[in-house]
């Protein structure tokens, strides 16, 4: 797995655009286009590294501050602009090498441009907006919440460059404490822990899974295939209620994800009850 | 992470439940019920193992000042003994409000 | 300022930062009216900690708690700080949501509910790595949904702070408040230091540490509705207004134009004294902008 250039993001942006270049007055790490997808203009947004990138911290693939409110900027538009009838599904192309870490992004309060994105998206979601993620490469931790969590669907390759986890192998490891091998070995016993996207699928989070023949660069036959599963979910999306509780009610997520449903159980009946105050 | 249970005659049946502490580092949290039967329950989780003796010598001690009819649940990140003997006190307070 | 008044003052003053979770979310609601939800004795544990060999919480390090603010229905929820650093895992993340849509449901039943939510924490709990990242995605998805009907006011005291996933919960809040003492931002020194080095972010530098993220900063910069001292009646006062404001008319996770123009004007080739910020962004937002 190439960690260094991010580089699936583009090339699917490219094939399924047919666009390379960012829209006027967006700065070059994010790409935005109007595409169609089964004869209805679609919204593609990708982050992208940028090598001349203002920001040092975000040139190779980050979510910075720029990235996001561009993100939050372009998103708005199909909401904003959307008049009656059928709203434009957007789709979140992930493959970003996790939140830029900087002294700029921090005094600047990167943490509210992530919100902002992740409004937009989440916002447009709540309009009616079919959302779907879908997961190239990497997505990691901060960078997903900001583009491509708050999606309605989330689909993801199964290869092994494609991960998505809350942070990277050597950082987790130093922070609890831990070889690189040991966490390798806690995260086979530890479903939520591990870095294959086949556990992740386990979780009850993803849509589904795709086999893509060239992940790196794809054939006509891939691009056919992704397509059609995008419509297939932006469909599914559409029949379903816009909240996020297909995460919950997934078949996986009721074999992984018991103490989760137990807590909207148990939390309903007594939120209703009429038991003592405790205070 | 070791759980050692013990258990200790009692009958004296306690007014209410009480909870007590913080699962942090050094630290624990005791949660402290009445109990049916004959004895006192007690078990205990810790993430520190071997120390079995050293509980057992600190719950001993205690039960010897308490008749409470209880069953404790303590979950342990390694307090010293004297900051549980400490937390068992604050709960026995609490459950005898 | 040492006249008898002030010191006496001081001396009235309740440390909030001294109290866990549990002590301050129930100091938050009107007396009489608290009832904790998920307690201790229930007993909804993570699923997850005992096989790594961490000593899991009762609780999972998140107290809920509905009552009444101001006289008004609310839900406090509070992340204890001092249990695995505050940090979000199945079940506590699970906790806050399922609060919040409850919440949102009462709204939609024509009792408006608000959301306090306590924030002392580092993100997600590594232990439970994509659980706790998906629980803050959809906790967020919460706040959203609520937002709209009933405030979410997030409240952070120190002396964790609130970091990682949980900064952009912050993020999308109708309301906030800080002490001095708090912090807020999405990646703290200690791993800023570790991705980019320490000319980057020096983790060991305190008074650098706060001039970014403390709250003091945060709230010369617009981003903070009321910053307080570390007291319990003041803090308990500043939610119980924020919550009596109602449903701002724009939350500033929506003004993006603003947003976007500040970050345009940055002169990105340098690091900045923070304190630059604080003219060209405490201006008033503009209200223009529709959501």
């Amino acid at each position: 797995m190439n960690t260094e250039a991010i580089i699936r993001g583009a090339a699917w942006f490219r094939a399924l655009t047919g666009r390379r270049h960012p829209l006027p007055g967006d700065p070059p790490s994010v790409l935005v286009a109007d595409a169609d997808l089964g004869g209805e203009p679609t919204r593609f947004l990708c982050v992208v590294p940028d090598r001349n990138g203002r920001f040092p911290c975000a040139r190779r693939g980050e979510v910075g501050l720029e990235e996001a409110y561009t993100l939050a900027a372009r998103v708005r538009e199909v909401t904003r602009e959307g008049g009656p009838g059928r709203k434009q599904p957007i789709v979140a192309l992930v493959d970003l090498k996790s939140q830029a870490y900087g002294r700029r992004e921090e005094t600047a309060a990167i943490y509210l441009a992530a919100a902002a994105a992740a409004d937009a998206y989440g916002s447009a979601r709540l309009a009616g907006h079919p959302v779907i993620a879908l997961v190239v490469g990497q997505a990691l931790s901060g960078g997903f919440l900001t583009h491509g969590y708050q999606a309605n669907r989330i689909l993801a390759f199964d290869d092994a460059g494609v991960m998505i986890h809350a942070m990277h192998k050597a950082a987790a490891a130093r922070i609890t404490r831990r070889s690189v091998a040991e966490l390798e070995t806690l995260a086979r016993k530890i479903a939520p822990m591990s870095y294959d996207i086949r556990d992740y699928a386990k979780l009850g989070l993803l849509h589904k899974l795709l086999h893509p023949q060239s992940p790196d660069e794809p054939t006509p036959e891939d691009i056919a295939m992704v397509q059609l599963e995008l419509l297939a979910a932006i469909a599914d999306a559409r029949s379903a209620p816009f909240d996020l509780r297909s995460r919950l009610e997934s078949k996986e997520a009721r074999e992984t994800r018991k103490a989760s449903r137990l807590v909207y159980e148990k939390i309903h009946e007594q939120w209703h009850s009429r038991s003592e105050v405790t205070r | 992470m070791e759980t050692i249970e013990l258990s200790y005659p009692a009958k004296r049946k306690i007014p209410s439940r009480a909870h007590i502490g913080v699962v942090g580092s050094g630290d624990l949290e005791v949660l402290i019920e009445p109990a049916e039967g004959k004895s006192a329950q007690v078990r205990i989780r810790t993430s520190v193992e071997g120390f079995e003796a050293t509980w057992r010598a600190v719950l001993d001690r205690f039960f010897s000042g308490y008749d409470g009819l209880a069953s404790i649940q303590i979950n342990d990140a390694g307090a010293a003994p004297g900051v549980v003997s400490l937390r068992l006190a604050q709960a026995v307070e609490a459950s005898e409000q | 300022m040492n006249t008898p008044a002030h010191a006496a003052d001081f001396l009235r003053r309740q440390s909030f930062i001294e109290l866990n979770a549990r002590e301050r979310a129930n100091v938050l609601v009107d007396a009489g009216t608290a009832r904790e939800l998920l307690g201790p004795f229930d007993r909804i544990e993570s699923p997850w900690l005992a096989a790594q060999g961490i000593t899991p919480q009762a609780d999972d390090g998140c107290v809920v708690i509905k009552g009444k603010i101001a006289g008004q229905a609310a839900v406090v929820t509070a992340l204890e700080g001092a249990f695995q650093g505050g940090s979000i895992g199945e079940v506590s993340g699970a906790k806050m949501t399922a609060a919040l849509d409850l919440a949102a449901q009462d709204c939609e039943r024509g009792v408006p509910t608000s959301a306090v939510i306590l924030l002392e924490t580092g993100g997600v709990r590594l232990q439970e790595g994509n659980l706790g990242l998906a629980a803050i995605a959809e906790l967020m998805n919460a706040v959203l949904v609520l937002r709209r009907r009933a405030p979410v006011v997030c409240l952070t005291a120190g002396t964790v702070g609130c970091f990682g996933g949980m900064a952009l919960v912050a993020g999308l809040a109708s309301y906030v408040v800080m002490t001095r003492e708090g912090r807020l931002g999405m990646n703290g020194p200690e791993v800023i230091q570790e991705e980019n080095g320490v000319e980057e972010f020096d983790a060991s530098d305190r008074s650098l540490i706060w001039a970014i993220h403390g709250g003091e900063q945060r709230q010369a910069l617009g981003l903070v509705d009321a910053l307080v001292e570390d007291d319990v009646s003041q803090i308990a006062e500043a939610v119980r207004a924020s919550i009596l404001k109602g449903v701002p008319s724009t939350h500033r996770s929506s003004e993006i134009d603003l947003y976007r123009r500040r970050i345009q004007a940055l002169d990105a080739s340098r690091q900045w004294d923070p304190r630059e910020l604080r003219t060209s962004w405490n201006d008033q937002p503009h209200t223009e902008e529709k959501q």
